[in-house]
């Protein structure tokens, strides 16, 4: 077969081989050692877990060594965010561990999360002795079986002297192509008995060929199309993050003048500041990116999916425009809209070449998008992303969330949970940089925020990481405050309390008659306030702060911005009938894109 | 809706049917017969699927076993290209009075009795579907009391193999 030989990867910076290295014997190792051994030479240098008996001899040999900060989580799920949010920020793969049975499957929310978002997620579990499975034994799940749909790829390991390739493939799995969690199973026999440990180990991927490199043939007919479309857009998916590929978007962009949109994935790919970018598409997007989608002839999807989030009704959704779709995973291109050109390949790589091709096409055509350009620019200035203040008097949260922004700065790292907060800090947050804004945006997993936010801050330490929470958000997964605080992790909690789950209030509210059926949570003003979330930052050795006034807002971020000693969490008391606009109802056109309530064509149904 | 015959060459790990299996059923594909076996390759297996669906949903069910790690290759058998054959046992009901009305059937369809007893014989038969069906439609009304059938099977015709296309580039 003339299969290329996958290489091992390898870490960073060489590690100095072992004495018995240079013997030229192999060294022995229990299988525990081989697992910590192989992250090692592969870079690892944090995990994050939580042990139980399936696992208690990798823990064992944990304490043996000092190249990995092993960080004990409260709650399995936080480790797997954490992971997640370590991944995210700083694009190295994030590793989390679990015992067997229920430590595994409290795994299982992450996992998928990582999966909807193409997180490079290592994640490491015991199984009970390889004797024992298959007999209900204490603690047993088949975890493989479970997490087969939200996994790329897992591995069950039995014996000792498999581990380093397993680890090695999961290592290579997760993060080439297009990124994604990878699981490893291994039995507490496989952990305890001893093999010779082999690095680089033998890799055996036959089936495993991620493409890279696009066709230039195809390339070459994207850049026809861009020289010559009268409405192109640039249409910034989560894979540009991932590909690492900004400065070449940057690139692209100012060469071409293309406008860009970025989606909830995306956001931070392409500056917020510059003057082509049109903000976010999608269900909550700014009514210019929303349209400059719906209304061009030139679509160029860059690491991008056409989720209903952002399309609305898929066969209405953008009806005249050509499509050029860009991805590394080819069953994205043609899954939701068939594309006219489809280009398989690295974004940092296609956007590279693409910009090569479009320089030869301008050589015989003059691109003119000068009439496209003012109606955006008519859009922009007409529909200008806002809100009003709230009628109750009290907070409005997009103005706590703005601040927090514009006082920590674009060099910050800002976690969101899912639903309204999630949306305003995508919308009001200005980001100028890639990974700086994580958040579950395929799962929409609540309680990602406080975990991810920790994984942040121990991948990112000399950033300022805030964690933008909601108040139903916090209470999923707050315990690893705990972890923060003994860890010494001092990441910031504003926590969006609008008393409410908010999101789903909203569409009651619009969509529902307003009956808001079990959405109270009765942590904000007027109500019982229960947990109180000072007092509970306080139990866990965080600073707690609470602010109910626009007056007090500024000081409450400065005050949590000069305290690095422990972490921070504000309790910011929120009107709770702020909603998110502007707002594309769900399974219509993107046409009906409503600026604000009943500022547009009525809708018939959500 | 059109039925495609898609072969895979898959490694032979554990799990492995499991990965195929469910990812037909959670994209929502329904698999009407599946035979799985050795291939000429040591290690690698050949798993035979009959699925009917559209094209488009075709493609993105492919792309999506495409993307499995120990998928190596698939390649969709054209019915006009591939050799296609499904493997019947069936046990009939055949006493004294109706013995020899089923052993013609068996010869008419180029079956073969393999098992005999007082009142049934077992009877088995190679064929695309069409004839198993028709032999299945013969046997009928002499009272049909099992039937165990194979997946369908296909090979590509000529003298190419899929493995030399995936080794040999």
């Amino acid at each position: 077969m003339t299969t290329e030989p996958l290489p091992v990867p390898s870490a960073p910076t060489p590690s100095a081989p072992s004495a018995d290295a240079v013997s030229g014997t192999p060294e022995i190792l229990t299988g525990s050692g081989a697992i910590l051994r192989s992250l090692k030479m592969l870079g690892v240098t944090d995990v994050f877990g939580l042990p139980g008996g399936a696992v208690i001899p990798l823990y064992d040999e944990l304490m043996n060594q000092d190249d990995i900060r092993h960080i004990l989580v409260r709650h399995e799920q936080g480790a797997g965010h954490a992971a997640e949010g370590y991944a995210s920020s700083s694009n190295r793969v994030g590793v989390a561990i679990a015992t067997s049975g229920p430590g595994a499957t409290n795994l299982v929310t992450a996992i998928a999360d990582a999966y909807m978002d193409s997180v490079p997620l290592l994640a490491i579990t015991g199984q009970v002795f390889s004797t024992l499975m298959g007999t209900d034994a204490f603690q047993e799940a088949d975890i493989v079986g479970i997490t087969m749909p939200i996994t790329k790829h897992s591995f069950l390991v039995k014996r000792p002297e498999d581990i380093p390739a397993a680890i090695a493939s999961a290592f290579l799995i997760c993060n080439t192509g297009r990124p994604g969690p990878v699981l490893v199973d291994i039995t507490k026999d496989a952990q305890q008995m001893k093999a010779p440990f082999i690095w680089p180990p033998k890799l055996d991927l036959p089936g495993y060929r991620p493409i890279t490199k696009a066709h230039g043939k195809q390339v070459q007919a994207a850049a026809a199309l861009l020289a010559g479309a009268a409405k192109p857009v640039f249409y910034v998916g989560g894979g540009v993050i991932r590909a690492q590929a900004s400065p070449e978007l940057l690139e692209l962009a100012e060469l071409t003048g293309t406008p860009v949109v970025t989606t909830l994935m995306a956001r931070g790919a392409f500056p917020d500041s510059h003057d082509q970018h049109l903000g976010m598409p999608g269900m909550h997007g700014t009514v210019a990116a929303v349209l400059a989608l719906q209304e061009s002839d030139l679509i160029i999807a860059l690491g991008a999916r056409f989720d209903d989030r952002v399309t609305g009704k898929a066969s209405e959704f953008a009806p005249n425009a050509t499509i050029v779709h860009v991805d590394v995973d080819p069953a994205e291109i043609g899954k939701i809209r068939a594309a006219d050109v489809p280009i398989v390949g690295d974004a940092k790589d296609v956007i590279a070449d693409l910009t090569v091709a479009y320089r030869e096409a301008i050589s015989t055509t003059t691109p003119d998008i000068s009439e496209w350009w003012t109606y955006l620019k008519g859009l922009r200035e007409k529909f200008p992303l806002g809100y009003s203040e709230p009628a109750d008097g009290l907070l409005a949260p997009q103005y706590v969330i703005k601040r927090i922004g514009e006082l920590t700065g674009p060099e910050g790292v800002y976690a969101a949970g899912v639903g309204q907060h999630q949306m305003w800090a995508a919308q009001f947050i200005k980001y100028e940089r890639p990974n700086s804004w994580l958040n579950s945006g395929g799962a929409g997993t609540m309680g990602y925020s406080v975990p991810a936010a920790m994984g942040a801050k121990v991948a990112e330490p000399d950033r300022t990481v805030w964690s933008i929470d909601g108040d139903g958000c916090f209470q999923m997964t707050n315990q690893e405050l705990a972890t923060c605080t003994i860890n010494n992790i001092p990441i910031k909690v504003a926590i969006i309390n609008n008393s409410s789950l908010g999101m789903v209030r909203q569409w009651q509210s619009l969509f529902y008659d307003g009956r808001h059926s079990f959405t109270d949570l009765n942590t904000g003003h007027g109500t019982a306030m229960v947990p109180d979330f000072v007092k509970m930052a306080d139990a866990y050795g965080a600073l707690g702060i609470r602010v109910t006034r626009a007056d007090q807002v500024d000081d409450a971020i400065k005050l949590a911005l000069a305290t690095n000693d422990r972490p921070v969490v504000i309790d910011f008391i929120v009107s709770r009938d702020a909603m998110v606009w502007p707002m594309v109802p769900q399974g219509v056109s993107n046409s009906f894109v409503q600026y604000a309530k009943d500022h547009a064509p009525t809708w018939e149904e959500e | 809706m059109s039925t495609h015959v898609l072969s895979l060459l898959v490694e032979d790990k554990p799990g492995l049917l499991t990965r195929v299996a469910g990812l037909f059923a959670r994209r929502g594909f329904n698999i009407e017969s599946l035979a799985v076996g050795h291939s000429e390759i040591p290690g690698l297996s050949r798993i035979t699927i009959l699925v009917d669906v559209e094209d488009a949903p075709l493609e993105q069910v492919t792309k999506q076993l495409n993307k499995l790690i120990n998928v190596i290759k698939i390649v969709e058998l054209d019915p006009s290209q591939s050799v296609q054959r499904e493997h019947l046992l069936v046990k009939v009901r055949a006493d004294n009075t109706t013995r020899s009305q089923v052993l013609e059937a068996v010869t008419l369809f180029r079956a073969r009795v393999v098992d005999v007893s007082t009142d049934a014989v077992v009877i088995e038969v190679t064929g695309d579907s069409g004839k198993t069906q028709a032999f299945l439609r013969v046997l009928e009304p002499y009272g049909i009391k099992e039937i165990a059938q194979s997946g369908l099977l296909a090979i590509g015709r000529g003298s190419k193999s899929i493995t030399e296309r995936v080794f040999k580039n």
